[in-house]
């Protein structure tokens, strides 16, 4: 197949050019640094390339929302973020910013609008369900997910901090895979153990990291293991969920995830579990990207 | 005919309604006088321990809150996450707003010396006593049920924690007790006032499901009826009245502040943290140097106020909503089950959080209380007291440790599981910020990230001229590009 080389729009260019983008895609520190994440990134500007939407990102005048900083306590460090990044979004006039970090997406939705920062903000999981529902992504003509096991786990700044659960799954029902549900998800999901800053320091001491507890309850759900996700609830289980039947091969089995920091930690979880042969963990753009054929 | 002091002893009622006076009615006065009277005097000061928390303006949205009071406190909404407990609680919930009905009623009578008031229902009154009836019965089932999750061994995991023995443990049962009490208070005078109609042939107003199969076990002579009829009143009444007053030092309070609480509860969207405006502030002064910061509040006299510190070292440094947060808490422990944190064995514990913060507003202020349990011991507490100076006895340090707030993801499903709305994020946040803005006391490596994001911009030790290296060697496989119909 053809491929073509992306050169990626800085919204320097395009202000210089007098033009504006349709959307600012905001690739967040995790997207621009994380070894991991970047390829979500450049999955992510595929898809943008192939439904020829017309946007920019800000490259280097990008700079951290102060999320971290904000969760932490910090919330001088937050607002001199928030300060310069309002800037430069209102310098551009910037109306719609699309973002793969649900901490981002977060913080620019919520938390810049007191601060003289409004604009219209959409997590790609909505973007990419917006694409697929308009049908300019088709999810075909690339990698098959069909009949694959996927489970979808919440970002809990995607979900109970915004309440978007429908998104992330509309896409993954596009794919036609066997999407299994953990007991925990939706407004019941549990953490991965690394919002609230704690991605940068090491936990307190427990009997247990939070991404382990996280990750063998995806397994368990995955490979349909009834004893094991009876061990991980307890008697006293809040929700009341059917387990999957058990996966007899659980080959290519998926974690599929909407947050960096969430990627981090189930990819972590994963290896801690030596189950990297078989389960994967993607991020919805790499879903849809290698199932539409744009991989090149 | 059994010796009885006079007051037990009135005179037959028989011609029903009509009204009868008694020294009674007048000891009755002065003990809904006396029971009413204390409570307001323990809810003033209860008013004025939230009120020492910081203002913050929860008016407006007035439709939107009834609509969350409605849904979430009376509809119970949100107890419905687990089944079994909800239809308990349901129970004694219903049971509590419907017998209130028969309280009225208990009042009026004993005011004003009148017998089964209400019954100029007709109707109506029939199916109000069965209705009692039944759930009085079903509220005992209830309560047994719920004895038996907390004192079986091991209890249901959420009734273990670390902050629930001692004192809120021995509360907890109370509470199961009296109110078996006064069902079974409520059971002796239905019972008895209907065995002391069936002896003289006379219809009692009403219908009694319940009282009507345990008549046999009543004996069948008038005056021990009487007596029983009167004690049942007096217990259920007199009961009511002390559960009144003993709902300030108990996790009950709950059946009087969850409403409220839910009422001035967020509407913004749980990630959604409170934005500080002094440093807003601060920061639009040093971007812009004509800035014109407003002047700081003065005391009524004219001298310029302390500024108050950045986040929260004790309870009133707490915004009052947290205040009335921890005055609302029921400790039923549904936060603590599902945070991440605690589930894997951290210290932190969102219930604790909030127990300690009701308990601390009660230690520097006023207790409003008529028991003054002692806390729940030394078991929970991590830090102990005495090593801490006067200063440093405060919510922070001297109740919740930076240990437990430096374990929080702050994934909101604490907030997102409490039945009455309570918000520990926010606390924990607020506690958070003093530790880092006015003690610079967060761990290390949170110290590096800080620095990581003021002087690249990311919380990584990154260049930022690296920032757009992601974009290098960038290829897309050229299918035909959808165009935009």
């Amino acid at each position: 197949m053809e491929k073509r080389q992306i050169t990626v729009p800085l919204m320097a260019d395009l202000a210089a050019q007098g033009e504006t983008p349709e959307i600012l895609f905001w690739v967040g520190c995790a997207g621009a640094f994380d070894d991991r994440y970047k390829r979500v990134t450049r999955a992510f500007v595929r898809i943008l390339e192939h439904v020829g939407v017309k946007y920019a990102v800000l490259g280097m005048e990008e700079s951290c929302t102060g999320d971290p900083a904000k969760r932490a306590g910090n919330e001088f460090l937050f607002q001199m973020q928030a300060a310069t990044n309002i800037a430069t979004l209102n310098g551009y006039g910037i109306k719609k910013v699309v973002t793969a970090c649900p901490h981002c997406f977060n913080t620019i939705k919520n938390e810049y609008p007191a601060l003289g920062g409004e604009y219209e903000v959409l997590h790609h999981s909505s973007f990419l369900q917006q694409l697929i529902n308009e049908g300019r992504v088709k999810v075909e003509g690339g990698e098959s997910y069909k009949g694959r096991r996927i489970t979808f786990h919440d970002s809990c700044y995607l979900g109970r901090a915004n309440d978007i659960y429908e998104a992330p799954r509309a896409v993954l029902e596009a794919l036609d895979a066997d999407l299994v549900e953990m007991k925990r998800s939706k407004a019941n999901g549990l953490c991965c153990g690394a919002g609230g800053a704690q991605m940068w320091k090491e936990p307190e001491p427990g009997k247990k990291d939070v991404n382990i507890e996280r990750t063998e309850e995806a397994l368990a759900t995955l490979d349909g293991n009834a004893a094991a996700l009876a061990s991980l609830y307890g008697v006293e289980s809040g929700n009341q969920g059917a387990t999957p039947a058990p996966k007899a091969n659980s080959q290519g089995s998926i974690i599929a995830v909407g947050c960096p920091f969430c990627m981090t930690m189930m990819s972590d979880g994963v290896k801690n579990k030596e189950r990297e042969n078989n389960v994967q963990v993607f991020d919805l753009a790499e879903l849809v990207a290698s199932a539409e054929g744009l991989n090149a | 005919m059994l010796c009885i002091p006079s007051i037990f002893r009135p005179e037959p009622q028989l011609n029903f309604p009509s009204v009868h006076f008694s020294i009674q009615n007048f000891l009755f006065l002065l003990v809904a006088i006396a029971g009413f009277g204390l409570f307001a005097w323990q809810a003033r000061k209860i008013r004025a321990n939230i009120l020492v928390g910081r203002d913050r303006d929860m008016s407006g949205n007035v439709s939107e809150r009834l609509n969350k009071t409605l849904l979430v406190a009376f509809g119970q909404s949100k107890m419905f996450k687990r089944l079994t407990p909800a239809f308990l609680h349901l129970i004694v919930y219903v049971g509590f707003l419907v017998i209130n009905v028969e309280v009225i009623e208990i009042m009026v009578d004993g005011l004003f010396g009148t017998h089964r008031f209400l019954q100029f229902l007709g109707p109506l009154y029939d199916v109000l006593m069965a209705t009692n009836e039944i759930l009085g019965a079903l509220v005992i089932v209830a309560v047994v049920a719920f004895w038996w999750r907390r004192n079986r061994k091991p209890p249901v995991r959420r009734f273990q924690g670390p902050e629930l023995r001692m004192w809120p443990k021995l509360d907890a049962n109370i509470i199961l007790y009296v109110e078996v009490v006064l069902m079974v208070a409520l059971f002796t005078m239905n019972t008895a006032d209907l065995k002391l109609h069936q002896l003289r042939g006379v219809d009692m107003p009403g219908t009694f499901p319940i009282s009507n199969l345990l008549t046999g076990l009543f004996p069948s002579n008038e005056a021990a009826l009487h007596v029983l009829e009167r004690v049942g009143w007096w217990a259920h009444i007199v009961g009511i009245l002390c559960f009144l007053n003993y709902l300030p030092s108990s996790k009950h309070f709950h059946i009087i502040m969850a409403f409220p609480n839910v009422y001035y509860s967020r509407l913004v969207p749980q990630g959604q943290f409170s934005n500080v405006e002094s440093i807003t502030h601060e920061v639009k002064a040093m971007m812009d140097p004509s800035y014109q910061v407003p002047a700081p509040p003065t005391a009524p006299d004219g001298s310029v106020l302390a500024p108050t510190p950045f986040g929260a070292k004790d309870v009133d440094d707490l915004a009052w909503t947290n205040l009335l947060n921890a005055y609302s808490c029921t400790e039923c422990g549904r936060c603590t089950s599902v945070c991440p944190a605690n589930i894997t064995g951290k210290l932190l514990s969102p219930r604790k959080i909030i127990m300690d913060t009701r308990d601390r507003v009660e230690e520097k202020y006023n207790s409003p209380l008529i028991f003054n349990p002692s806390l729940y011991g030394a078991e929970a507490k991590h830090d102990p007291q005495e090593t801490l100076d006067k200063e440093n006895h405060t919510l922070l340090r001297g109740y919740v440790t930076p240990e437990e707030l430096w374990a929080c993801t702050t994934c909101n499903a604490c907030v997102e599981a409490c039945p009455v709305n309570i918000n520990p994020l926010e606390s924990i946040i607020e506690m958070r910020r003093f530790l880092v803005l006015e003690e610079s006391a967060a761990p290390n490596s949170l110290n590096v990230m800080f620095s990581n994001i003021e002087n690249n911009g990311a919380p990584w030790a990154f260049s930022p001229s690296d920032r757009f290296n992601w974009a290098d060697d960038l290829y897309v496989a050229d299918k035909e590009t959808v165009v935009r119909s």
